[in-house]
């Protein structure tokens, strides 16, 4: 057992619990202005997609980054027209960005690189160390292994607690996902902060899926995410729709993401799949247990239209 | 009654020649939605520092009127002047900067939020940075909400979430938000809907108070002693249209005068003379409804009462005094902890909430949208509704008839006089007095031995409260019991034939309608000590 709970335990569940993290934020972002969105999972499929793609064609994996970010925009924009101009059902339409996602995705492999499931290798984020908290000691070995890239992602969980939960726009969003009827009352351009919103949670999946493709891996496969939008979701309900419970939600899917990597080579003969499945065992028994009866804000599903 | 105001106003006729533009002008304001002319060429001119009447039954097309100022909806026809220039309102953004704040029928509060980030919401900051990233300043927020809280004599707690005051208090944040920003024109719709008469009281006196300090009030009712009692001059609207006008003085020299412009009032509004105040019950049958010493273990009994035939017997008492409890009880969807209640001499306590129904109950629930019809359904949907054996329908307890069902509600709405488009349409399609008017309807056709009659007619107009009474008062001449709670005491002297006081879950006084003392009812309901809550 004590092999299994070391320091690089702590830095494998942080590295796994990043990609979980991302688009969590994104569906705290969409739900807190009203719009449900179970297309998690597709954005973030797009965004790794699409952050492979650019990479591939400029070498530049920084340019993959825009490239995600490009494609989230693409994905959550699409959700938005479906769900906030045009009001048609959030389930059905976010639904269908994950069919678009992983079928796109999967199609479009093929068409661009002649080959089956998954793409050749591109060029990885470089691992930019960040002095000084390198050389503290102990803790020193975790600081040491995450990047710039990991501290980018952490400060963004910072920024987007703050905006939402600090200023006079996170004041709005959060009005528009509590009564929409209210927030148009006060004055507030409800359609367009939706719609921002849903496109900002399309840009927080695709980074959760660039993280994936071009900061863990080098390359693309199809459906590589593998459930981590849904995760998200469960660990912002797990939080109650606020974002520091929500994040060590993420972090506790990390770790048992790390735990089952770790036990996988500690002892084979426990099969794979069961510990594979640990976090979504995990997720389940969080969601029926101890959550209790979780109430996200009132108007999420409710489309809103003047008349 | 206002002691600031010496002036004498005519009674009647047009405006006064003024050389100050009017605060509010509307002119040929028109609105309509699919078929319905919500708005037909409306005029409208409201005096600076006025209190300014609309005056009109559900539907009748006020708050469509006032969202179009407000900048909610926008009219299809006809222009708004503010303080004689022409305005646009694109959104209520530019109406409050325009001056003017609404109070909503339907509160606008969001409960999950505090008083403070209710009052600044979506007026707090400007500019990328401004509203992006630098903390929202709640501490001096939070001091001008306590100081104006304190100048209007509210005494509301800033920092407590919406959704724990009570309805007063929301209310009274209600108003704080349309005063924040500065607002000159204070527009309130409906105010006192739902609130109980004493804080329905202080309403009036704050709305006088801010009077003398100059705002200009356009209040919206079908309360005709509030309007009587508070405007300057009012506007009456019938189906969409301006039905007439008239200043109201603020003394009249003989009541006579007072009664007949109220007569001419109420004539304006329904478009007929006010209905006939009902006779009291001529016969008295034995117990319909025997309650003994009925308790739900918790805050409520126990308590005993008697329903017999052929009266109507109130339970009044404020608010969240036990009778959502008691309600409750007796429909079987609360378990009694002691006690029994007997419905014709059977005893029901332990009865699920179907057979209850079956045993001669009908229940007109408070709560009409989450407990009375299904918004998303049509009429005739609604009209069957717990008919759950499928009589009178059909045959048998698996099959629906559509033509019986059609037919059965189609009576209904003949009956009842429910204003309907097509049965078919969805009951969001009536007015609110309408829906009630179905509600009751269904209610009365299970022919109950006993209807239980949770506040009927909150918020209806004259004509749908009166043809709600009329039905109650039917059953209750057909032999019938009728257990009515109100929290409206008029309703309760017109209609009923005895009084109990609920307080604290127990009954702490009974009287008969006819030696009732008003006074002795309000103490009963007050309590020794001024402490309401339960």
């Amino acid at each position: 057992m004590s092999n299994l709970l070391t320091i690089s335990l702590v830095i494998s569940a942080l590295h796994l619990a990043l990609p979980i993290l991302m688009p969590m934020l994104g569906g705290l972002i969409s739900e807190r202005s009203g719009v449900m969105n179970i297309g998690l999972e597709g954005m973030m499929l797009i965004g790794a997609f699409g952050a492979v793609l650019v990479t591939y064609f400029t070498g530049n994996p920084w340019l993959g980054i825009v490239g995600a970010l490009v494609s989230g925009v693409f994905s959550g924009s699409l959700l938005a027209l479906m769900t906030v101009t045009l009001r048609g059902d959030q389930v059905v339409a976010s639904a269908a960005i994950n069919l678009i996602g992983a079928g796109l995705t999967a199609a479009l492999i093929p068409v661009i690189w002649n080959v089956d499931g998954l793409t050749p290798s591109v060029a990885k984020i470089p691992n930019i160390r960040v002095p000084f908290l390198a050389d503290l000691p102990y803790v020193g070995r975790i600081f040491s292994s995450l990047g710039l890239v990991d501290y980018a992602c952490l400060a963004l969980v910072v920024l987007v607690w703050w905006v939402l939960f600090r200023t006079d726009a996170g004041l709005r969003i959060r009005a528009c996902g509590e009564s929409a009827e209210s927030a148009d009352a006060a004055g507030i351009p409800v359609v367009r902060t939706r719609f921002f919103a849903v496109v900002a949670s399309g840009v927080f999946g695709a980074l959760g899926g660039a993280y994936l493709s071009i900061v863990t891996l080098d390359m693309f496969q199809a459906s590589m995410t593998q459930g981590r939008g849904f995760l998200a979701l469960a660990a912002m309900v797990f939080g109650k729709w606020r974002v520091w419970p929500a994040a060590l939600a993420c972090i506790a899917f990390g770790f048992a993401d790390a735990i089952a990597l770790r036990t996988q080579i500690l002892w084979r003969d426990i099969p794979h799949e069961l510990l594979i499945a640990l976090p979504y065992v995990l997720a389940l028994l969080a969601l029926a247990t101890f959550v209790g009866r979780a109430s996200g804000p009132a108007g999420v599903g409710k489309p809103f239209a003047r008349a | 009654m206002n002691p600031g105001r010496e002036e004498t106003l005519t009674t009647d006729g047009a405006p006064r020649p003024d050389t100050t533009p009017p605060a509010i002008r509307l002119v040929g304001v028109s609105k309509h939605f699919g078929p319905v002319k919500a708005n037909r060429s409306i005029d409208l001119s409201v005096r600076p520092g006025s209190i300014h009447g609309l005056l009109g039954e559900n539907g009748a097309g006020k708050s469509t009127l006032m969202k179009i100022l407000f900048g909610m909806m926008r009219p299809d026809a006809g222009r708004i002047e503010i303080g004689g220039r022409p305005v646009a309102f694109r959104s209520s953004a530019d109406a409050l900067s325009a001056g003017i704040g609404m109070v909503q029928q339907h509160f606008s509060l969001i409960g999950k939020l505090t008083v403070v980030e209710n009052l600044i919401l979506g007026r707090a900051a400007t500019g990328f940075v401004g509203r992006w990233l630098r903390p929202l300043d709640l501490e001096s927020a939070r001091r001008r909400a306590i100081e104006l809280s304190e100048r209007l004599g509210f005494g509301i707690d800033p920092m407590a979430r919406c959704e724990t005051l009570s309805v007063s208090a929301r209310q009274k944040v209600e108003i704080l938000k349309a005063l924040w920003g500065g607002v000159t024109t204070l527009v309130l719709d409906e105010p006192t809907a739902a609130l109980s008469p004493p804080d329905a009281e202080e309403l009036y006196a704050l709305l006088q108070n801010l009077q003398r300090q100059g705002t200009t009030i356009v209040l919206i009712s079908h309360k005709m002693p509030e309007i009587m009692r508070l405007c300057d001059r009012v506007t009456v609207l019938r189906d969409g249209a301006v039905a007439g006008e008239a200043d109201v003085p603020r003394t009249f020299a003989d009541p006579a005068e007072r009664h007949a412009l109220e007569a001419k009032l109420v004539r304006l509004m329904i478009g007929r003379n006010r209905p006939e105040v009902p006779s009291r019950s001529s016969h008295i049958w034995p117990s319909v409804l025997s309650v003994r010493q009925l308790s739900d273990g918790e805050r409520f009994g126990p308590i005993d009462l008697d329903v017999r035939g052929g009266e109507i017997l109130a339970v009044v008492g404020v608010e969240g005094n036990g009778q959502a409890q008691f309600v409750e009880l007796l429909m079987g969807l609360r378990p009694a902890a002691g006690g029994s209640i007997t419905l014709d001499g059977r005893n029901v306590t332990g009865m699920s909430t179907l057979n209850r129904f079956q045993s001669g109950i009908a229940h007109i629930p408070e709560d009409r949208h989450n407990l009375a019809v299904a918004d998303a359904m049509s009429i005739v949907d609604n009209a069957s509704i717990g008919f759950v054996d499928g009589a009178p329908f059909a045959p048998t307890p698996f099959w629906l008839s559509r033509r019986r069902r059609a037919r059965f509600a189609a009576g209904i709405v003949r009956r009842h006089k429910v204003r309907a488009a097509s049965i078919e349409g969805p009951v969001t399609s009536l007015s609110g007095g309408n829906q009630q008017k179905l509600v009751v309807g269904r209610e009365l056709s299970r022919a109950p031995r006993l209807m239980i009659a949770a506040q009927p007619t909150r918020g209806l107009d004259i004509g749908s409260t009166a043809a709600v009474h009329e039905a109650l008062i039917g059953l209750r001449d057909r032999g019938g019991g009728v257990l009515l709670l109100s929290l409206d005491l008029t309703e309760v002297f017109t209609i009923a034939d005895r009084i109990v006081v609920l307080r604290q879950g127990c009954i702490v006084g009974e009287t008969t309608t006819a030696e009732a003392d008003i006074d002795r009812i309000g103490s009963w309901m007050s309590g020794v000590e001024q402490e309401a809550r339960p």
